[in-house]
Formats: C-alpha cells, structure tokens, sequence
C-alpha cells in the first residue's frame, strides 16, 4: 500500500508520543480495541483557562492510525475543549490523505479526542 | 552492510525469482531462432522438437516426485490443479456420494472451490487443525462418512510452513475407499515427496515456488489404483482429455528445469536454508512475548512466522520497508479479517494482527539475515515504544479483562 507523504513523516516523526502524569488536569482517552488491530490513548491537560496545553499519545495499530494520533495532538494543543471537540474525522483523513480503507483510523482518532474531553469533564464537573 | 542490495527478499513463499539456469533454457522456445513449435503438431520437425521438449519437462517434474511421467497434467498453476482435481473427482465420483473433507487452513484455491461444490449440493467438512497447525487424524477419521468421497489436505501450509503427515492420511482415505488430493505447491524442492509410497491420488503442483516461471503447474493424476476426473477446460482433448489448451512450451521446459534443479540440490540447499532460518529465529527469539506460528519440528526449513506480541502488524511491516516480508495482518490486505489460517489455530487477534511470515530461499544470503535481525529488533523496540498495550502489559494490567471500546 502506497502511503502519503504526510502520513510518513509522522510515522517517521511522531508528534508527542508519551504519557501525561495524571492529575485532576489531565484527561485520558483510549478507543479501538486489540482485536481490531489499533488502540489509541490520547491525554490532553487544560490549563485554568481551560485551554488545551499539552497532549500526549500511544498508539496500538497500523501507520495511518499512528500518524492520524501524531497529527491529533498537534492540532488539539493551544485550542479550547469546545474547538477541540470541532476536529472532525474528514479533516485528519483530508490531511493526511488517507485512502478510503483507512478512514476508520480517522474516525477512531476523533472517538480519541472526544473520550479524551469526556473523562477531563467528568474529573471536573 | 554496503554489499547489500535493499530491500532484501524473504518472501519465498509467495514467489521465488526464477532460476537463471531455467530462464536460459526457457529463452531457446519462443522466437524463430529457437524452438517454437506447438508440441501438437504431428507433421513436422518443429511440432516433434516441441513435444520431444515437453516429453522431458514431463520426465523432470516425474522424477522429483517419483511417479510416472503418464501422470503428469500440466495446468495453469496450482490453482487450477486444485480447481481442476477437486471439482473434477467431485463431478466424476458424485454418484458414490456428496462428502467432502478439507483443512480450515487450506489455500484459498481449496477452500473456495469447495464452497463452489457447495452451492452444487455438496457437503463439505472444514477440519479445525490442532495448535501446531497439523490435522488430528483421529479427528479427521471421525470425520468420515460412507459418503465422503474425497479428502483434499495440503501439504505444506503456504503460512506457517508446517507439514502434514500426508503418509498416514493417505493411509487412511485408501483403506476407506476414498480419493485423497494434496495440494503441493509450498512442498516441491523442500520435503521429500515419493509417490510410489504415498497413497496420494492427484496432487497439485506449480512451477513458480520452485525457481520456475510463473503461469505452469501439474497436475499429478494417479494410474494405479487409476484415479478419474471431469475434465473442466474442454477444447482439443490435450492431456489425455483432462485439460485441453496449447501446451506452453517454455513453460513447461522451465518448470522441467526447475524440478530437475531442485531434485538435484534439494538436500544440500534445505540445509543452507534451515541454518539461515535458525540464526533468524535465534536473534529473535530472546525478545519479550515474541510467539512462533505453528510447530517448528514438522515445518518446511525456511520458513518462520512469528508474532511480536503488542505490535500490530501493518506498522511493523512499515517500519521494516527494507524487508520484503508479509503479514498476517488485516490491513495489508483488502479484507479487515486477520490471517484465517492464524485463527483457526486458536491464536487470539492480537497476535494474529501482529504476526510476520519470513521466508528464506536459494538466494538468501547470511548478511541479509544479520540485516534483517537488527532491522526487526529495532522496529519492535520502536513500536513497542508507542504501543499503549506494551504499556498496560509492562504494569500488568491482563489486556483481556480490560472492555475495549470495539469499533
């Protein structure tokens, strides 16, 4: 299978891979299942402003599902939960130019952000 | 590591490059210097040539597999001889009875062709094989019914590389009457195969596993006890009636060559081979959760199919761009299934999805198999590194009690 550019390099390249030390601060997301050949884990930590400041992932699965994780944080960061919750599964596949097999690690990385906002609230309601 | 050519080939199962020996010979049938004739022209020097050609290709692939060269189809590749023995015994034999008895992990050329007699009003029974891949055959004689007719079993698993006992299920289906096929292609020029002792009744082969071209395969058709078949290509009765078509000469002299080449090295090559395969697996395998597919004792010498346990395939194979390998993860091919033949020896999807099949062959060199352990060495540490389940593993969470949010 021919991979874009984009989804090279951050496979290449990935952004922000790690884990965020949980607090009260910090959300944590975790979609997919082994079964089904990904898993992503996404942590976002927002600010007093509630701002997202750092966000943090691993992934279990195939390259497009890793650089559609990459790319995720970069674009969460710096952005309010509201705009974060804006990023759509059309934009990652848009970006990364994944092909139509591959939109499911699109939508998975959307379901990732969301879980990730979700538990955030949840922690602080 | 200057003096090695990338990407390096270990995937000699899904096909090998052809021989030079056999491309030179192949070369001299096809233009007007060479020998062009259609072996089926009786009233010429250009036809008798041809044909005498054919007459020695047939003889080469005979002797690798002790029959008589009378039994020889030649077809289209082991596809078509799968086709060609299943459904022709099937049709032919039909009145006797409408049972089937087939290996989960069969080729797909088997398998999907059963399902063919299915929708014809056949039965057929897909055996589980055990863990290591091979047949149970207290199972297997269970399975049999007054109806089963015949008994197709591969030899070699195209996958894992295991080897079935065909003696003693050939063994079996003769004392029960009933029509035993294997299908050889992964098993020429790597296991011993001597159809005078087996009691095997067709069995499928191809050229292009085997350092020949691809597009020629046989068909073996026993005489004694005489094995019938429905022929399923008809035209102008080649092959004594059971597959007409224009014999391809330079096929079939290659694929002649190649057998007779493989005859020839086959026990000082399988050697070379299992050494390469064995220093493989030994840089491999003090890595943590890393699982061999199928038995290691009853498996052809070069082949290792391996799970690194925590990493999904399709990444792997990505991190491995130098290596031409294959997967037995879903993504690399068009279905979303990971590998039937890993499932069905009861392997979970994880490791399923994270399985890597590496096949050694005639060119494989000892430098291309260090590359190859320190590639892979560090593409696992890599994505192991990003994998969140290697994480909940290293804290001993036990994955299976976690409720995954399945998509």
């Amino acid at each position: 299978m021919a991979y874009s550019e984009k989804v090279l390099d951050h496979y290449e390249n990935p952004r922000n891979v790690g884990v965020i030390e949980d607090d009260q601060s910090v959300g944590t997301g975790m979609v997919g299942a082994p079964a089904c050949g990904d898993v992503m884990k996404l942590q976002i930590k927002v600010g007093a402003d509630g701002i997202i400041q750092d966000a943090k992932f691993k992934t279990y699965g195939c390259g497009s599902a890793i650089a559609s994780s990459s790319l995720v944080t970069e674009w969460v960061k710096g952005k309010s939960l509201e705009e974060a919750a804006e990023i759509k599964n059309t934009h990652i596949a848009q970006e990364l130019a994944l092909p139509p097999v591959k939109i499911h690690c699109s939508v998975l990385a959307e379901d990732a952000i969301a879980a990730a906002i979700d538990n955030y609230r949840e922690k602080n309601q | 590591m200057s003096d090695i050519k990338l990407p390096i080939y270990l995937d000699y199962s899904a096909t090998t490059p052809i021989d030079k020996r056999v491309a030179d010979k192949m070369a001299h049938f096809l233009t007007i210097d060479g020998n062009f004739g259609n072996p089926a022209s009786r009233s010429h020097e250009f036809g008798w040539t041809a044909e005498e050609a054919v007459d020695e290709a047939r003889q080469h692939v005979a002797d690798l597999i002790n029959a008589d060269p009378r039994e020889i189809v030649w077809t289209s590749g082991a596809t078509e001889s799968d086709n060609l023995a299943i459904k022709g015994a099937a049709h032919f034999y039909r009145k006797k009875g409408n049972h089937i008895i087939t290996l989960k992990t069969e080729h797909k050329a088997v398998l999907d062709t059963c399902r063919q007699l299915e929708r014809e009003g056949f039965e057929v029974t897909y055996m589980d094989p055990q863990e290591n891949g091979l047949l149970d055959l207290a199972k297997l004689k269970a399975a049999i019914t007054e109806q089963t007719i015949l008994i197709s079993v591969m030899h070699v698993n195209n996958e894992i590389g295991v080897i079935q006992d065909i003696e003693a299920i050939g063994e079996i289906a003769r004392e029960n009457r009933i029509i035993f096929h294997v299908d050889a292609a992964q098993s020429t020029g790597k296991v011993d195969i001597d159809l005078e002792k087996l009691k095997v009744d067709l069995m499928s082969f191809c050229a292009h596993k085997t350092y020949g071209p691809k597009g020629i395969g046989a068909l073996y058709v026993r005489r004694k006890p005489r094995v019938r078949l429905e022929a399923q290509m008809h035209g102008g009765g080649h092959e004594r009636g059971m597959r007409s078509g224009t014999l391809a000469t330079h096929q079939i002299v290659g694929m002649g060559e190649a057998f007779r080449i493989a005859k020839e090295d086959m026990a000082t090559e399988n050697e070379r081979i299992r050494m390469l395969r064995d220093r493989l697996y030994d840089g491999l395998k003090d890595m943590e959760e890393v699982y061999v597919n199928g038995d290691l004792e009853h498996r052809i010498a070069g082949n290792l199919n391996i799970s690194f346990n925590f990493v999904e395939g399709e990444s792997l194979i990505m991190a491995l761009r130098d290596l031409a390998v294959s997967s037995g993860s879903a993504c690399t091919s068009a279905s979303l299934e990971p590998s039937y033949v890993l499932r069905a020896l009861g392997r979970n999807d994880e490791l399923a999805h994270s399985s890597i099949r590496f096949t050694i062959g005639r060119f494989t060199t000892l430098e291309e198999i260090d590359y190859t352990i320190e590639l892979v060495r560090a593409a696992v540490e890599k994505l192991r590194d990003l994998s969140p389940l290697w994480d909940m593993y290293k804290d001993g969470i036990d994955l299976n009690s976690v409720e995954w949010v399945a998509h």
